[in-house]
């Protein structure tokens, strides 16, 4: 009875209504500031990096909004590109990290064996830090995009793969693929058209919550010098290059690319965690 | 003069619905009780007609959004929030239905122990413990060591080591063993017997009316009935309202005669009687309007045909 | 004594477990390195390269035995490592398990200190958090924490050095001694002045984690059924919080601090990065760039023992002090 009164408690000052229009408001504003973002980078694409000696080492002014380095190039193009590469890099490694957890989880829902060897690679994964683990699959695989790719990929799966395992073995017990099965159809047959589809905002959501994490990581790998070549214009080479020129007080150098780092990563994490809460409002809190 | 006096109580919560405007749902409206020092009251009805509403109003620990208005008073004087914050666990105690409103990690004498509020509260708990016959092993307990008797008999002995006056209790969760129930309500006549008075928030008749005095039964949000244990007999003849005896048919050694329909949701506001769309005895001057409380039989009742 | 006697078999599986999880690292680091398209033996060399001929080449992988087959390699690592032998650094030319032992004494008083400090911090912030739930400082904390938790650690790193070192000229900008000075000259307070920029950057990053978490766990709490008997009782305000809140929240609260070593690690590797600090991150990267294959493989295995203990601890903490974990029913 008393949980009962407590179900008021959810009526608190922000009614359904209300919570709805709070997240679509906040995912439209990271739709914006994407989209914004999409923009620049295309624009800054087709922009060629002049190095010009006359402009070498300028803070921040309105013709170039973040500054030119110590070659004269301007840092808002190359903060652009630079996230445009970490942005992709981030997106692909995502994306295979969730196929690589989407694969297993579903393998280990399928039994006993499976499940076993299953949690114990989880374990294994989870048992080195992930850094450590991403410079070592980048010097296996001898640096690069390769190597990040891969790096992140194989390192970001453990605990989506829990959830799918976790979801696809309810589904196993729920009442209409029961249904389904005594019907004759076979796994492979319910998996695409039945397990699919409720898998999907999980993966999705799933996903999302990936990338960001991708995205640091592969700056990170970067930033140490065992990722991207330093000739491509990522965002942590930018870094890394910024601390050469600390001490001579080039603050810009190292602030906006990083703070521009910053903000798109904070875009994807707020973008998935709000579809969490709205797929999953029960399991929704952190 | 009466130990607890509740008089026109409403309660409703706030919401906001969109961006601005706030929408109040109401949950208690205009409810009258008085519970005596020695007596036993029942507060009957079926979950989600407010009960624990109405408990915790007393107590001053409704969530923050809550809007009360009506008047309580104890022992003839106001219950404002700061009465209600020096009286909680002081003069009024609350028995929780089950071990959950324990302490998980917390041993339960050192639990009961924090509720004695005057004198040594070692000795008080331990006093209290021996009446209740729970050894001094059980002290070291946790909550979750405990039999469902067992934790039944702590927090009864956590309310009576409080010193308190005025004992608010939950009915103890339905599927506990039919002793341990019977046990357990009658702990509260003995309670009762030495003074103190008992707010019983109960679903079930037959089990309330082996200890209450008087019963207010409660439906959708309000109470609808105010009887004395002695009306409950025969047929339901001395009974005043039809939702009352609906309810005493119900029972298997009544007739076992169902009441068909469900109560309305928590939360509208009443332009009729609540009830009549459930009752047989139901005419236009039930639709008008809310039916006011009348005394009647030494009774109350809130029903415009009762005689 | 019954939680020892239920402790053993417990810590028995948890044995073999990493004994497991070792072997199947090193199978897989060694196995996958033969593969890697790294010469080691260029690694040795390094920058001398072109003056090293063809035969001096082969000396040098027969001296470190490159030239036998990979299995074969592969056991004489591996009954070396059993005997307490990792092998030699090459960067460092000294044994692994001495660069592992003088990084790590480095990189302890950095992890040590920043890991004490986030959790403090971090559960602070969330029990202030949760007890003004739905407040504007509720709402700042958790924006900050949310922030935090999407900022480039390294990032952080550099804003930090760029404030406190450059602008304000509070800090040194690097190395955890100054250069020049003998390790022995160097005085305690030179070195802790050397440390207060990465413990705090790594204290800002794991702020994150334990402050949410405990903001999450202690509004649980405050919601549940017993704290509203509490308050039922008389019980307010901090007394409440500190009876039934903080009892309820610490256990999880330390292990997740415990389970979070891995976080930790490779926050160090970043901030020992940007401030040059030699410990056990800036090896890590070391080995990476400069393809010391031994010291790789120690520090891969001894990240994983460090990790497996922090989870292990997590872990632990529960049976022996949760009574809910520790004593049978009665
Ligand atoms: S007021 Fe009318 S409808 Fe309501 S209980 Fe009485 S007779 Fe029935």
């Amino acid at each position: 009875m008393i949980r009962k009164a407590h179900t008021f408690l959810s009526f608190r000052s922000t009614s359904w209504s209300a919570r709805r229009l709070q997240a679509w408001l906040s995912v439209a504003s990271v739709a914006l500031l994407l989209l914004l973002f999409a923009i620049g980078a295309l624009w800054a694409a087709g922009q060629p990096i002049v190095t010009a000696l006359t402009l070498r080492n300028l803070p921040p002014s309105a013709a170039y909004w973040f500054g030119t380095d110590w070659l004269g190039r301007d840092m808002l193009i190359r903060t652009l590109q630079g996230l445009q590469l970490s942005l992709q890099v981030g997106l692909a490694a995502g994306i295979m990290s969730a196929a690589i957890a989407t694969l297993l989880g579903v393998l280990a829902a399928s039994g006993k064996w499976a499940d076993r060897v299953v949690s114990w690679l989880i374990d294994l994964f989870l048992s080195m830090p992930h850094l450590v683990l991403l410079i070592l699959i980048s010097f296996i695989l001898g640096g690069g995009v390769q190597g990040v790719l891969f790096g992140v990929a194989l390192t970001h799966w453990p605990s989506l793969a829990r959830v799918i395992r976790a979801e696809t073995l309810q589904l196993r017990q729920a009442e209409f693929i029961q249904v389904s099965r005594r019907m004759g159809n076979n796994w492979l047959w319910i998996g695409w058209h039945h397990m699919l589809p409720h898998l999907l905002p999980q993966l999705l959501v799933g996903t999302l919550l990936i990338i960001p994490h991708a995205i640091l990581h592969e700056a990170g790998v970067t930033f140490l010098g065992m990722g991207l070549s330093a000739q491509q214009p990522a965002i942590g080479i930018i870094l890394a290059e910024s601390m050469r020129y600390l001490s001579t007080g080039m603050w810009w150098l190292a602030l906006f690319p990083g703070l521009s780092l910053l903000i798109i990563v904070r875009c994807f994490d707020r973008l998935g965690h709000t579809l969490q809460r709205w797929t999953d409002p029960h399991r929704a809190r952190n | 003069m009466a130990l607890l006096e509740v008089n026109d109580l409403s309660i409703s919560f706030e919401q906001s619905a969109g961006w601005l405007r706030q929408r109040y749902i109401p949950v208690l409206h205009q409810l009258q009780l008085t519970v005596d020092a020695g007596e036993v009251v029942a507060v009957l009805g079926a979950s989600g007609a407010g009960k624990s509403l109405l408990a915790h109003a007393i107590l001053g620990i409704l969530p923050s959004h809550a809007r009360i208005t009506g008047e309580m008073t104890y022992r003839g004087e106001r219950l404002t929030p700061q009465r209600q914050a020096a009286l909680r666990g002081m003069d009024i105690a609350l028995v929780p239905q089950s071990v959950a409103y324990l302490d998980p990690l917390m041993p339960v004498g050192e639990q009961v122990r924090h509720a004695v509020k005057q004198g040594n509260k070692r000795e008080r708990q331990r006093e209290s413990f021996r009446l209740y016959r729970l050894g001094e092993e059980v002290e070291r307990r946790y909550p979750f060591q405990l039999s469902g008797g067992m934790a039944r008999r702590v927090l009864v002995a956590a309310a009576t080591a409080s010193g308190a006056r005025l004992i608010i209790a939950d009915e103890p969760t339905p599927g506990l063993d039919p002793d341990v129930m019977r046990e357990a309500l009658g702990r509260f006549r003995e309670l009762a017997d030495v003074g103190c008075g008992v707010l019983l928030i109960s679903h079930d008749i037959a089990s309330a009316l082996t200890v209450a005095d008087r019963i207010a039964v409660m439906y959708a949000g309000t109470v609808v009935e105010i009887a004395r244990a002695a009306d409950f007999a025969g047929d339901g003849t001395a009974l005043r309202h039809p939702y009352t005896r609906a309810l005493w048919q119900a029972l298997p050694q009544n007739g076992f005669v169902p009441l068909p329909g469900e109560p309305p949701q928590l939360g509208e506001r009443p332009h009729a009687c609540a009830f009549a769309s459930r009752c047989s005895a139901a005419t236009d001057a039930c639709l008008h309007e809310q039916p006011p409380v009348r005394e009647l039989r030494r009774g109350l009742v809130r029903c415009v045909h009762a005689s | 004594m019954a939680v020892i006697r239920q402790l053993v078999p417990w810590a028995l599986a948890q044995c073999v477990k990493l004994l497991l999880l070792l072997a199947a690292v090193s199978v897989a680091s060694f196995g996958l390195m033969e593969l890697s398209p790294i010469d080691p033996v260029q690694a040795y060399i390094g920058a001398d390269m072109m003056r090293v001929s063809a035969e001096q080449r082969e000396a040098i992988a027969a001296y470190w035995g490159l030239d036998q087959p990979p299995i074969e390699q592969f056991g004489r690592w591996l009954t070396s490592l059993l005997q307490g032998d990792m092998g030699t650094s090459m960067i460092y030319r000294t044994p692994v398990t001495e660069v592992l032992a003088e990084k790590f004494t480095a990189s302890m008083w950095l992890m040590g200190t920043a890991w004490l400090l986030s959790g403090l911090l971090g559960f602070g912030a969330g029990v202030l958090a949760a007890m003004k739930e739905g407040s504007w400082l509720d709402r700042v904390i958790q924006w900050v924490c949310y922030t935090l938790a999407s900022t480039p650690s390294f990032w952080l790193a550099i804003m930090l050095l760029l404030a406190f070192s450059v602008w304000l000229g509070w800090l040194p900008v690097g190395l955890g001694t100054p250069a020049g000075v003998l390790r022995e000259e160097v005085s305690i307070a030179d070195r802790l002045h050397h440390m207060i920029l990465p413990v705090l950057t790594l204290s800002v990053v794991g702020i994150s984690a334990i402050a949410l978490h405990t903001r999450e766990k202690l509004i649980e709490v405050l919601h549940s059924d017993y704290v509203l008997y509490a308050r039922a009782q008389g019980e307010r305000g901090l007394l409440l919080v500190w009876r039934h809140g903080l009892r309820n929240i610490a256990l999880p609260a330390v292990s997740l601090q415990f389970a979070s070593f891995s976080e930790l690690f490779g926050g160090a590797v970043l901030a020992e990065q940007v401030f040059a600090y030699p410990g056990l991150g800036q090896a890590t990267v070391e080995a990476g760039l400069r393809g010391d294959v031994p010291l790789l493989l120690g520090i891969v295995l001894f990240s994983t023992v460090f990790v497996f203990c922090g989870n292990m601890t997590a872990d632990m903490l529960y049976r022996i002090l949760d009574p809910r974990t520790r004593e049978v029913k009665a």
